[in-house]
């Protein structure tokens, strides 16, 4: 039996009426890689966040090496040799990785006086095979480096448990294999690692045990050998839902919207398009799979007239519409579900009623005879609450006041009250649970069987290849390739979205 | 989340979810506020050897005891809240603008080269022409800011307040040179022709027609902002630019409108202000009203019926103060000091609003003291 290290018993954590963590029982031995699984919202980051003194949990206790831990701040942990990389890095920029790593542990970043910090990390480095070039700044660096940075960060501080939070939602295939690696090297030498996921096949891939959280309970722990991965699903859901949804085949050859050779400039040049060409008809779901970043908002932003093309025209319906305004695309029935609902999507300190017709405000029965009805806004959005069952049922509370799922529903009213022709969804389910998630998908789905063209952009290739009907791989602003659903296999599609280019025999019969 | 551990209790300050309060917690807000307003404005008075309480008995005498001086709480209220319209309808779009004073002194300006030269047309032309001056001019003035914020991206709030310093200094050459009076005596324009006067509207004091127009422009606003489609798109924008922009509205235009818009009221005032009062141009006739009026649009809660209730408070808080010199000797710059209070606490409430403060005894039970204050 390997020695406990680390305990927590009972801990329950509130915000406000929400309990995010309900009396959660969680340990790790030395030396393995505990896994915390659960969907969006199931707690796996709250409790954490208490182990890693961010939050004070209101009940139950933390024991390291048996004796109680009180953490009020990170601080805290850190001291007692527990590190974290977080979902999103704790970087700064525009420093260089040796300045990252230091951080909050030496008072004086310059060059000069970190010396002896630099031979430490540099021994670290050796130590665990980590290539990293201390001189370069971090804004330079990918994101699978930055991810080795702030690891070497928390080995550098002493970490003995290491805290991963979804650490593979940022990488390519081949970068998660490497991190695999490092994990395993880090268990070898004596540390243990708790990852957080919700993906089932790297859970069972990399862990020795899982702990399930439903709801902000735990369900169960298991050692992962015993489980296989539908068992683990269900654990996580509760009852077995199957990403699986009827569709029916596109029967007309009539495009809605086409795509001739469009260039245009992104915020980073691995995510500019380069000679993008494609097309969507109509009933169709065209998915567009890769890893993030790589031009997938650039191309819903050409689409939307928000990004101008640099060469390269666009098609609706057959007419061209490279410099049409993007409040005329909307009114000739573009709908688009933006990447970032709060931003983009949403104004917040607007009603739910007011957010639900910023597409159409100055269209009848909103504004007839120049006057603005605000009593018809507020009947749309009666109406629309109930019919896309947005809870609370209350179209007056600012937007601000509904959680993730209710948003995106309040987004998904709006587009879809217009009857598009076109929706353009970019990430439409990220941070969903799964039922909402399913929500989203049965209603592109209704679009599609109402003869609307959709294109679906998602990170999470079990979506895309769930909904869509055909699906295209980019990678770095190009199309990589061009299947259809159930065609490939995963390493296939892996490859394109690492950028190897579809280069087999049926790529002729496809297009 | 800020904790602050004092012994054994802990104060814990934590940012609320909604930020929408409901109406009567936002009254009680300003009334509290109001309240540490004239129980510090008291106490400073106490100091200065003066009773507070004949103080405060004499500036609400002063602002509201007689027709005329109410009519003269009403004219000084009149700049204010034509000017605070303007910023309210700016700020909903989400433009810091600190442009008022110089927009007025350019509407001011424009009305008078109109009033003095045509003067001798008959009033029902020559009134709406003299103010539609003052409106195209206050209106340019404050779309130059705006356009170098729509397509360049300058700041408006120094693009507007290097704009106030041009206006003033325009007006300072002008009224020394070109546009002098004739008798050459003074830093002034002549008089405005008798025909472009605003009528008064109560015999007996300085009431003008500019009260009117002020009513009139309180409805207008409303109806701008909450009847018309344009309002819910200035509203979009000030409250997400990038979700207006996501759906297709244009912010750029949105925000020259809405800068040309609040340029316009306050080059009203500015005309109202020469045609009403002074009937002629001179240095610092504004007397700081477009300052003020931003005091007025914040602290209106950037309502046009906030608005016209706290433009009414600071045109009593001037007129008031102006009779309490005379008989107590205590010097009208106190209403700076209570002017700068108002801001103070209300602008402390409207922060505190946000946040939920706790007091929390360590080892007991969640003592929940719960403040909005």
């Amino acid at each position: 039996m390997a020695e406990k290290i680390l305990e927590m018993r009972n801990v329950t954590k509130r915000f406000g009426k929400l309990v995010a963590n309900r009396s959660v029982n969680f340990d790790l031995e030395r030396g393995e890689v505990h896994a915390l699984l659960g969907e969006n919202g199931a707690g796996k980051t709250t409790l954490m966040n208490c182990l890693y003194g961010i939050y004070n949990p209101e009940e139950g206790e933390i024991l390291l090496h048996g004796k109680p831990l009180k953490l009020s701040n990170p601080k805290d942990a850190i001291a007692h040799n527990i590190g974290m990389v977080h979902q999103h890095f704790m970087l700064v920029p525009p420093l260089t990785v040796l300045q990252n790593i230091v951080l909050g542990q030496e008072c004086r970043i310059t060059p000069m006086n970190l010396s002896r910090a630099r031979a430490q990390v540099e021994e670290l480095c050796e130590k665990y095979h980590f290539q990293l070039e201390l001189d370069t700044k971090v804004a330079d660096l990918s994101v699978g480096a930055q991810q080795r940075v702030e690891l070497v960060k928390a080995l550098y501080r002493g970490a003995d448990i290491l805290i991963l939070d979804e650490p593979t939602a940022v990488l390519t295939p081949p970068e998660v294999e490497g991190l695999f690696e490092i994990l395993q090297q880090f268990v070898s030498m004596g540390k243990s690692i708790i990852i957080i996921s919700h993906k089932l096949w790297e859970v069972k891939r990399i862990s020795n045990r899982v702990t399930v959280l439903r709801s902000g309970e735990a369900v169960s722990t298991v050692m992962t050998k015993d489980v296989e991965e539908a068992d683990l699903a269900a654990m996580m859901v509760g009852k077995r839902v199957s990403l699986e949804y009827e569709k029916t085949p596109v029967t007309t050859a009539q495009n809605i919207l086409e795509l001739k050779d469009v260039c245009a400039k992104g915020a980073h040049l691995a995510s500019s398009l380069k000679h993008v060409s494609m097309h969507i008809r109509e009933g169709e779901v065209l998915g567009i799979a890769g890893v993030d970043g790589n031009g997938q908002l650039e191309l819903s932003e050409v689409i939307m007239g928000l990004l101008p093309t640099q060469s390269g025209s666009v098609y609706y319906r057959g007419e061209e519409i490279t410099k049409m305004p993007t409040r005329k695309r909307i009114e000739q029935g573009f709908a688009h579900i933006p990447e970032e609902r709060m931003t983009q999507g949403l104004v917040m300190n607007f009603s739910a009623s007011e957010n639900m017709i910023i597409n159409c405000y100055d269209r009848p029965p909103f504004t007839k005879n120049h006057l603005f009805n605000s009593r018809q806004v507020k009947e749309n959005g009666k109406k629309l609450v109930e019919e896309y069952d947005v809870r609370p049922r209350d179209p007056d509370a600012l937007a601000r006041s509904f959680s993730g799922g209710n948003q995106q529903k309040i987004i998904i009213a709006r587009e879809f009250a217009q009857d598009p022709r076109l929706v353009v969804a970019v990430q439409p389910t990220r941070g969903l649970d799964i039922g909402a998630s399913d929500f989203v998908h049965q209603k592109l789905l209704e679009q599609k069987e109402k003869g609307a063209g959709v294109l679906l952009i998602s990170a999470d290739l079990d979506e895309v290849l769930a909904v869509s009907d055909r699906v295209l791989v980019i990678n770095e602003g190009e199309i990589m390739g061009e299947f259809v659903p159930g065609e490939i296999d995963y390493t296939e599609i892996g490859l394109m979205m690492g950028g190897t280019k579809r280069t087999n025999s049926k790529a002729g019969e496809t297009a | 989340m800020i904790c602050m551990n004092f012994g054994g209790t802990q104060v814990r300050v934590e940012r609320k979810k909604r930020t929408e309060s409901p109406l009567f917690q936002k009254v009680l807000g300003i009334g509290i506020a109001l309240l540490l307003v004239i129980l510090v404005t008291g106490i400073i008075i106490a100091l200065s050897g003066k009773s507070p309480i004949a103080a405060f008995q004499c500036m609400i005498k002063g602002a509201f005891g007689t027709k005329n001086s109410v009519a003269e709480t009403l004219i000084k209220a009149v700049p204010l809240l034509l000017s605070g319209l303007g910023l309210t309808i700016c700020y909903r779009t989400g433009l810091t603008s600190v442009g008022s004073e110089g927009q007025i002194i350019m509407g001011g300006l424009m009305a008078t080269i109109v009033g003095v030269n045509l003067g001798g047309l008959p009033a029902p032309v020559v009134i709406p022409m003299a103010m539609i001056a003052g409106i195209l001019g206050g209106g340019i003035w404050a779309g130059i800011a705006g356009l170098l914020k729509a397509k360049l991206g300058v700041s408006e709030v120094i693009n507007t307040i290097m704009l106030n310093y041009v206006a003033t200094y325009l007006v300072a050459y002008l009224v020394d040179g070109p546009i002098q009076e004739a008798a050459g005596h003074y830093p002034q324009s002549d008089l405005l022709g008798k025909n472009a006067w605003l009528p008064i509207i109560l015999p007996g004091t300085r009431m003008h027609l500019g009260v009117i127009l002020a009513a009139v422009s309180v409805v207008l606003v409303y109806m701008l902002l909450w009847k018309l489609p344009l309002g819910y798109q200035m509203r979009a924008v000030g409250n997400n630019p990038i979700a207006a922009k996501t759906n297709g509205i244009n912010v750029a235009r949105n925000m020259v409108l809405a800068m040309f818009l609040s340029g316009a009221f306050a080059g009203l005032a500015g005309s109202v202000e020469i045609m009403g009062i002074h009937h002629r141009l001179m240095n610092g006739f504004s007397s700081s009203y477009g300052f003020d009026s931003m005091a007025v649009a914040l602290l209106g809660g950037l309502h046009p019926v906030g608005v016209t209730i706290a433009a009414i408070f600071f045109g009593a808080l001037r007129t008031g103060a102006n009779t309490m010199q005379r008989t107590l000797q205590v010097p009208v710059s106190l209403v700076n000091v209570i002017q700068g209070l108002v801001i103070l606490f209300v602008l402390m409430q409207a922060l505190l609003s946000r946040f939920t403060i706790r007091i929390i005894q360590r080892n007991a039970k969640e003592k929940g003291a719960k403040q909005h204050a």
